[in-house]
């Protein structure tokens, strides 16, 4: 990006009229080549892109509109006949558990972000304004950053508490996995909420509730909605856990019925790609509308280390 | 002012992680000395640690994964600097281009895992289809021993470059453009100005992209079973889904065992390379 133009700039100086003349034609040529340049790399970018990132997206859009039998080939051939049907089968297979599945996920993600962000906002409030407790804190929230969690004992304690493969159980578990990540948010961004408006608050004679809720929480919503975007995305596409702990067939999840597909439906590749393709779109509508929220919030603490 | 503060606001958080979290980690290292079923247990030692090194089986969890992490680390944050400094140089059509790398870590695992698999499919897959027409015959991808693993983490790179890219836009342009005006005056290329601006001032950058991404490696799962379930054989088998093996067969001790041993992989490998990277960090 940098080192544009140097060479046209010594001709320039050069001095005479003559010279002078001929380092503007340069100049000149130069940027149009430049320019061209900048076109072919633009356009080699575009290919390689379309290539690498592309391909995979055409190949799955492509093979979910195909017959059983085209599909099997795992061509980009055009579908000769476009069965727009496969998704309608793909949700109504089994009874509906596809359908059933995107219910259980929407309402398992909507439950635990509810929880997610009331518990992280007053856990991360408290934290960044007690400065005592605030290093100790920070030692066992990355903790959950990084350890993942042990299996047999998790399922142990759900079966002690009655939650195994219950509701309750998955939306408290993903709260606690989740809890590190967006507590850490929280905790970043109080230190931008100056200490004066919780003073202010104390002389107006709020309690602790009322600071809370009417000052502190509403002036969180930039890290909330980040919050809500990512974690949800994260949650809905949780494969690991539901798989550990929210089994059984009546506890259908989208991304549990999605890895049973084929153990079902042998080589369907047709309805395969059909479920891929519908379980991609809430992440694509996400990112749709919430493109910068989303990459902001991954990139959040990235430059400051 | 402290009234303001009370302790009673953790209580919901503490509860939950602590419960959901922090105690079923703690017991975990008493488990894993036990024979389990659950209901009963019986205390065996180290048996099952010795047994994760004895049987080749469980052993060769530790190469595959300290090979799948530090494979997709380097792969993540080579690829992903090299396409930030493309992505911030004046291309007209960067932001698309951006969504485009960025979007894949957004999508299911288990949909890139499939889509994949049936891109590497040996005869009709869409990868050796290509190179067939170029006269090259494809391998198994994902089929033969030797190179599973790797069709696995290049899958992984595919799926997370996106991420390791917009980490290092954002650090490269925390740049201060001075640096760069500095560099031109003095009669710097652009080789110079990747190799002495940019390069060692994405450090802040560079840090994240690789510990978020070894941690990402090191507890790896959903990809690799997606994909091959970790064979052919044991082939790709990684700590993770040797952990998943043992606890559909019943072996809850031989599975929390495995649990502990992630845990003190996780930490003997992520805490050191964290602490190294943050001293050497250059101040801007």
């Amino acid at each position: 990006m940098s080192a544009n133009l140097p060479d046209s700039n010594i001709v320039n100086n050069s001095g005479t009229n003559k010279g002078e003349l001929a380092g503007q034609v340069q100049l000149e040529t130069g940027r149009k080549k430049k320019k061209l340049g900048l076109l072919v790399v633009e356009i080699a970018a575009m290919l390689v892109a379309a290539v690498f990132f592309g391909v995979p997206f055409y190949f799955v859009i492509i093979n979910s509109l195909k017959s059983s039998g085209e599909a099997a080939s795992l061509n980009l051939k055009w579908p000769e006949v476009f069965q727009f049907g496969n998704y309608k089968e793909v949700l109504m297979l089994n009874d509906g558990i596809v359908l059933r599945a995107f219910l259980n996920s929407s309402l398992i993600t909507l439950f635990s972000i509810t929880t997610l962000i009331i518990i992280c906002s007053m856990a991360g409030f408290i934290i960044a304004r007690r400065k005592e407790i605030s290093k100790k804190a920070n030692y066992i929230i990355l903790m959950g950053l990084m350890i993942p969690p042990a299996i047999v004992p998790t399922i142990w304690v759900l079966q002690k508490i009655g939650l195994f493969k219950t509701m309750p159980g998955i939306v408290f578990l993903e709260s606690a996995l989740h809890f590190s990540f967006a507590c850490l948010l929280y905790i970043a961004f109080m230190a931008t909420i100056p200490k004066e408006l919780d003073e202010a608050a104390l002389m107006d004679g709020c309690g602790p509730f009322n600071l809370y809720f009417r000052v502190i929480f509403p002036l969180l919503k930039p890290v909330t909605s980040t919050i809500i975007v990512l974690s949800s995305i994260q949650i809905y596409n949780d494969f690991e856990n539901m798989l550990y702990f929210f089994p059984g067939a009546e506890n259908a999840t989208v991304q549990l019925t999605l890895y049973n597909f084929t153990g079902i439906y042998g080589t369907s590749y047709h309805l395969l790609f059909a479920d891929v393709l519908l379980i991609s779109l809430p992440p694509l509508i996400l990112f749709i509308f919430f493109n910068k929220k989303i990459v902001d919030g991954m990139t959040a603490g990235a430059v400051k280390g | 002012m402290k009234q303001m503060y009370p302790y009673y606001f953790l209580i919901p958080a503490g509860i939950i992680y602590s419960v959901f979290f922090l105690v079923p980690t703690a017991m975990s290292f008493f488990y894993s000395m036990t024979w389990w079923t659950l209901d009963d247990w019986e205390f065996i030692g180290f048996e099952n640690f010795v047994q994760f090194f004895q049987e080749p089986s469980l052993r060769i969890g530790f190469r595959n994964t300290l090979v799948f992490a530090f494979t997709s680390m380097g792969g993540k944050a080579v690829l992903g600097l090299l396409l930030a400094t493309f992505l911030t140089t004046k291309i007209r059509n960067k932001d698309l281009l951006r969504s485009v790398v960025f979007f894949p870590a957004l999508l299911s695992t288990i949909a890139v895992g499939y889509t994949f698999k049936s891109m590497m499919h040996p005869t009709n897959g869409l990868i050796n289809s290509a190179l067939s027409k170029l006269g090259i015959t494809g391998p198994n991808w994902l089929g033969n021993p030797d190179i599973a693993l790797f069709s696995v983490i290049l899958t992984e790179i595919w799926k997370g470059v996106g991420i390791a890219t917009v980490i290092f836009i954002a650090g490269i342009m925390a740049i201060p453009k001075d640096y760069y005006e500095a560099l031109k005056i003095d009669g710097g290329n652009s080789w110079q100005s990747f190799f002495h601006i940019t390069l060692p001032l994405s450090r802040p950058a560079l840090n994240t992209v690789i510990i978020l991404a070894l941690i990402g490696g090191l507890r790896n799962f959903d990809l690799v079973w997606a994909m091959t379930g970790g064979g052919p054989g044991f082939s790709t088998d990684l700590l993770a889904s040797i952990v998943y093996k043992q606890y559909a067969s019943g072996f809850f001790g031989l599975a929390t065992a495995g649990n502990v041993l992630m845990f003190i992989f996780v930490a003997l490998i992520a805490f050191p390379i964290f602490k190294f990277l943050n001293r050497k960090e250059v101040d801007l």
